[in-house]
């Protein structure tokens, strides 16, 4: 299998997909002439044509609305956000409009719309660009959010995405847009709602989703090495929905749980999966439940501090060290 | 590389349609409130060939819409329709003038006050009623409510309860049609409260920026709840309309007392739309009898009762129009009671079947949510879509 | 230096506190994130947790007694220091100073008056002895095994019973069907009331192997005692000069806090440096001279005493010495240390000066020769050298020594070199 870049792997998968179905449109800021912020669309706009990806003005609740409406006919619009901070001005239209129009409507209307972007702190950008709203989208019924943390995932996830009847939110990372890994060339798609086990182990469980699904794998081969901890890794890929079945196995056979998540601490999608836990697998926990979160203070410019406020693996492994 | 422009589909005109001169619409950009003459507006291009079965239909549809809302109130105020209840009586010649004009590929959006739209597009006055009591029968199952009707075979689309939350989605299906290669166009109202939205604004740019075919329809009533137009909106002296000046984009003001004066301006637009595929902001000048909402204590205190009563007596739109056909010999005082019984009793039927549809079951709490969990069989999404215990 | 523990703001709206409860007692030794007290806000009663370790010296506000936010209510430090308290702070209690004897009901009226709880003073002792502290897995184990919980020693944090523990019991056969385990400090009852339930305690198996060891070393090794006092004060002025400098510096530039210990540990491997013949092991046929100082100390730990070993401590300055003390206890109170780190001793210290103990003689920490016992430092009037009555820090060592490898010489020699050290304490870093 060719080794790609996360980059390169969603890029592949939005030019397939724009291939394969003639209602899939890319619109965002900056993804046609200019080939991208992050070049994610580079080359997109010469291969597929101007009726097909699209540069909007920097103007997120118009453009996004539009894309709401649009695909209310069947257009399947892919919008990207320049950064998933910039969503809240296009918060209306995310979460009011895109989630609610199928049950207002008892069921007439689909929104099959994907909005994808990165969405994720250490990159020294300030707290207005360092958001990650998985947390916000996971809490709307009628809205799916993804984040793929591996270039495999995030073009499987990406074709699934566009090919949802639903509204499906990805968060994707700057930091990882020059990650490589495994890519097929044939066409696949990884199914939203299905977590993966990204590392087996027996001592305990690692809990992650996007980025922190990496530096859960740098602290798993640190606990190995150093301190003979076992780790099993499960990414969860999907937030919502979310692969319960998968979370439980583990933790049933581990009996530990460490949840790593880049959001904010109070009501971030760990939260939830914490209270998952104690819920399915009471019985079989040997330890409580531990969470590392990203420090609950806005992102702070400062880049060694930043590094600080992120799960970086030396934190997750002196967590597990506590309940092992 | 560089000789493409992305926006080059984006503005040329639609495929299937060639831009010739002789089609291009003359823009107006006039205010033009004038005092309604429905004899001479009648003589329009878009109105002269109205035949007087059309004519008639059209009375028949403000007075249904009336009676509706009428009948509405009154179960409002039986305590049978939950929250907010936002009544149209007063504005029946705008629903009515602009869905007259609709072709196969038109389509309508709208705010909450939605009501009329829905009647006009062909909706039936059992299941709005049936919605506004929260029944399974009602138009959306009752999820919706009074403010979020839908009925996408009939090209309406919403029922949008944020004020401006559904300009984008408006400049959206212009753009789904225009993608499509679809002769068409899309009216997307608003009221004068919700044209200092963000959204709006960004819409605007968008339509404009792209050539959308999408008309955008300021149905003013001159209040935005309870704050006049003069102490919400800042504006050229010409109208709200004329704000389109700044995204080079065409306008026109309209006196929605004329049935036949909304029907040539929207018209108009339409044309423009259909064969430039180029938007337009209009803006229609008419009266709310009611409050913004019935909740709406106030609507007495912000304006004076000579003010509401003026409108009444020498203004609404459906006296002047049932004027107009009575004066032509179009209509006789018979069929003009006859049309109005069957309003009422029509609105009357539909409380009644209101009345007597089941609610829905608590099961349907969560049907409608996610086209994956509707769709089981079909969907590749798997995993845990709802958490509740 | 101690450390002032202030009032915490503990909501947006606080701006006094009421001690609800010391969980804590004074002398009692605290490990950071160990709830010391229940404050009471204006909103809710909420657990104050200690940032640092060491022995809660004192309680500045007594229970029932407020303070405002940012006002001290404790200190936290070494055993046996003494507490200033900043004087522009000086405590706003309601009720009486923990110092002050406690009259049967607080002299102010109190915001919210205690409910009939015993008129004990505020220096009874308040542990919550919760039921036992075991995983949900170990518990289902030891329900489908049979196996009391309360029998098993946890290993786990805070010594919860985890699914290891379950295993082992179960491996170790059928548990004796003995009661619950008494709390290691009862809470108070009433005048007249039995002191505590009749019951038969479980032996661990740290108990059960301190019994035989100390047992077998009480009635093999003649013990012989000797104690000498020393003046504490110049090494308590050493600390807190270089605690001054280097404790608030990050660890990466060299910042560390030293305690008592520390600099008892490193002055004993300088005295034994200077006698050698103190570390000695009896082998029965013959006596074996050890050529490094492998450093034993006592840590108490909930349910008993572990001596982890500093290795080869004559080689190791003090800064390394106190890195590896400081890691060696954290291992020691969260059950993580390895046999090897308690093997191997040639010399052991205990110290029971944070419970204000003045003077007392160690049971030899056999094969080795020899045990330090390091009392409280107490102030009190010493006479100079220019002969005059002083205020002077005291400090009582005692050591037990193995008769059979070693004499009161040897002993004596090494107490002189000893104090020699602690008196004049730059000579460690010699």
């Amino acid at each position: 299998m060719p080794e790609i870049t996360y980059r390169q792997a969603v890029k592949e998968a939005l030019s397939e997909e724009i291939e394969r179905d003639e209602n899939v449109v890319i619109i965002g800021e900056e993804v046609a002439q200019y080939n991208g912020a992050y070049k994610v669309t580079e080359g997109l706009l010469a291969k597929h044509g101007p009726k097909r990806v699209v540069d909007a003005p920097i103007s997120e609740a118009g453009f996004i609305g539009m894309g709401v409406g649009a695909s209310m006919l069947g257009i399947r619009p892919v919008m990207e956000l320049m950064f998933w901070s910039f969503a809240y001005v296009a918060w209306d239209q995310m979460i009011n409009n895109a989630a609610s129009l199928r049950y207002m409507s008892g069921g007439l209307i689909n929104v099959p719309i994907v909005i994808r972007g990165p969405a994720n702190g250490g990159t020294s950008v300030g707290a207005t660009h360092s958001h990650t709203p998985e947390n916000f989208i996971a809490n709307t019924p009628g809205l799916k959010v993804v984040c793929p943390a591996t270039p495999y995932d995030a073009k499987g996830l990406m074709k699934a995405a566009i090919r949802d009847n639903d509204p499906v939110y990805v968060m994707e990372s700057t930091v990882l847009y020059g990650n490589k890994g495994e890519v097929p060339e044939e066409d696949y798609i990884v199914p939203i709602g299905k977590a993966d086990v990204k590392r087996t182990g027996a001592d305990v469980s690692l809990i992650a989703h996007g980025r922190s699904v990496i530096m859960s794998l740098q602290a798993a081969e640190i606990l190995e090495n150093e301190h003979g901890i076992d780790c099993e890794v499960i990414d969860l890929r999907s937030i919502r929905p979310l692969d319960e079945e998968t979370i439980i196995e583990s933790v049933k056979k581990t009996g530990r749980a460490v949840l790593v998540e880049e959001n904010k601490p109070f009501c971030g999608v760990d939260a939830q999966i914490a209270y998952l836990i104690q819920n399915r697998a009471f019985d079989y926990l040997d330890a409580p439940v531990q969470r590392i979160s990203a420090i609950d203070a806005p992102a702070i410019y400062s880049p060694p501090l930043e590094k600080l406020q992120l799960p970086e693996a030396d934190v997750i492994v002196k967590k597990v060290l506590k309940i092992c | 590389m560089n000789s493409i422009n992305s926006s080059e589909f984006l503005i040329r005109n639609v495929e299937s349609e060639e831009v010739s001169s002789t089609k291009k619409t003359t823009p107006r950009k006039t205010k033009n409130p004038n005092k309604a003459d429905l004899v001479k507006e009648a003589k329009l291009p878009i109105n002269k060939n109205l035949t007087d079965e059309e004519k008639i239909g059209f009375l028949r549809q403000m007075v249904r819409i009336r009676r509706f809302e009428e009948r509405s109130l009154r179960v409002y105020q039986q305590g049978k329709i939950g929250g907010f209840l936002h009544l149209y009586i007063g504005q029946e010649s705008l629903a009515t003038g602009c869905v007259s004009l609709m072709g196969e590929n038109d389509h309508v959006i709208t705010a909450y006050r939605d009501h009329a739209h829905g009647l006009g597009v062909g909706m039936t006055m059992n299941e709005c009623m049936a919605e506004l009591l929260g029944k399974a029968t009602g138009c959306s199952k009752g999820k919706g409510g009074s403010m979020h009707y839908f009925a996408p075979d009939k090209n309406y689309w919403g029922g949008h309860g944020i004020v401006g939350g559904q300009t984008p989605l408006g400049a959206g299906i212009a753009y789904a049609l225009k993608y499509k290669g679809l002769k068409g166009c899309c009216m997307c109202f608003l009221g004068d409260g919700a044209i200092n939205q963000g959204a709006f604004h960004e819409s605007l740019n968008l339509a404009a920026l792209w050539d959308l075919p999408v008309i955008y329809i300021i149905e003013n009533n001159g209040y935005s709840m309870g704050t006049s137009q003069e102490r919400s909106s800042s504006h050229p002296a010409e109208g709200l309309a004329a704000r389109a000046e700044g995204y080079n984009m065409d306008w026109e003001v309209i006196n929605g007392e004329s049935l036949f004066a909304v029907r040539d301006g929207v018209h108009r637009a339409m044309e423009r739309a259909h064969n430039e595929s180029k938007p337009t902001l209009l803006e229609i000048h008419t009266y709310r009898y009611q409050g913004h909402s019935i909740a709406d204590a106030n609507h007495k205190k912000y304006r004076t009762k000579e003010e509401i009563e003026d409108y009444r007596q020498n203004r609404d739109p459906i006296n002047l129009y049932r004027q107009y056909l009575l004066d032509q010999g179009i209509i006789t005082e018979e069929l003009n009671k006859q049309i109005d019984q069957e309003a009422r009793d029509e609105a009357e039927a539909s409380a009644k079947f209101a009345d007597e549809s089941p609610f829905p079951q608590p099961s349907e709490i969560m049907d409608d949510i996610y086209w994956s969990t509707d769709n089981n069989d079909e969907s590749t999404s798997t995993g845990r879509h709802f958490f509740n215990d | 230096m101690a450390t002032i523990i202030d009032m915490p703001k503990l909501s947006d709206t606080m701006t006094e506190g009421t001690v609800a409860n010391w969980l804590k007692n004074e002398g009692d030794a605290v490990a950071s994130g160990d709830v010391i007290a229940e404050i009471e806000t204006d909103k809710a009663t909420m657990e104050l947790e200690a940032f640092e370790d060491g022995v809660l010296l004192k309680q500045i506000i007594g229970v029932g007694g407020s303070a405002p936010v940012g006002s001290p209510i404790a200190a936290i430090g070494e055993a046996g220091e003494t507490v200033d308290i900043p004087a522009a702070a000086a405590p706003a209690t309601e009720a009486p100073a923990k110092e002050e004897p406690a009259p049967a009901a607080p002299t102010a009226p109190a915001p919210t008056p205690a409910v009939s709880e015993p008129a004990a003073p505020a220096a009874a002792p308040v542990t919550a002895s919760g039921p036992v502290k075991a995983s949900p897995l170990a518990k289902k184990l030891a329900q489908e095994a049979g196996i009391d919980l309360s029998t098993i020693k946890g290993s786990g944090p805070n010594g919860r019973v985890v699914k290891k523990d379950v295993l082992e019991a179960q491996k170790a056969g059928p548990a004796p069907a003995a009661a619950a385990a008494a709390p290691a400090v009862a809470a108070p009852v009433l005048p007249g009331q039995q002191i505590a339930v009749d019951e038969e305690i479980p032996v661990s198996k740290m108990r059960s192997v301190i019994a035989q060891r100390l047992t077998e070393s009480k009635t093999t090794a003649p013990h012989f005692y000797l104690e000498i006092e020393m003046d504490s004060a110049p090494l308590l002025k050493l600390r807190a000069n270089l605690n001054k400098e280097l404790a608030e510096l990050p660890p990466e530039k060299g910042g560390i806090k030293f305690t008592v210990n520390d600099f008892i540990l490193k002055a004993t491997t300088e005295a034994i440096r200077r006698v050698p013949a103190i570390n000695r092991s009896w082998n029965g046929t013959t006596i074996k001279q050890n050529g490094s100082v492998h450093l034993a100390f006592g840590v108490a730990i909930e349910d008993g005493l572990l001596t982890p070993v500093v290795r080869d401590a004559e080689s190791k300055s003090l800064k390394q010495v106190a890195l590896e003390a400081k890691s060696l206890i954290g291992k020691a109170r969260s059950k993580k240390l390895t046999p090897n780190e308690m093997s191997g001793s040639t010399f052991t210290v205990t110290n029971l000066g944070m419970f204000g103990v003045s003077s007392f003689y160690g049971i030899i920490n056999t094969p080795n020769a020899g045990i330090l016992s390091v009392g409280a430092t107490i102030d009190k009037p010493v006479v100079n050298k220019a002969g005059e009555i002083v205020p002077g820090k005291v400090m009582k060592i005692g050591l037990s020594c193995d008769h059979r490898a070693i004499d009161g010489a040897v002993g004596a020699q090494f107490l002189a070199e000893l104090k020699k050290i602690i008196e004049t304490p730059s000579l460690i870093l010699v």
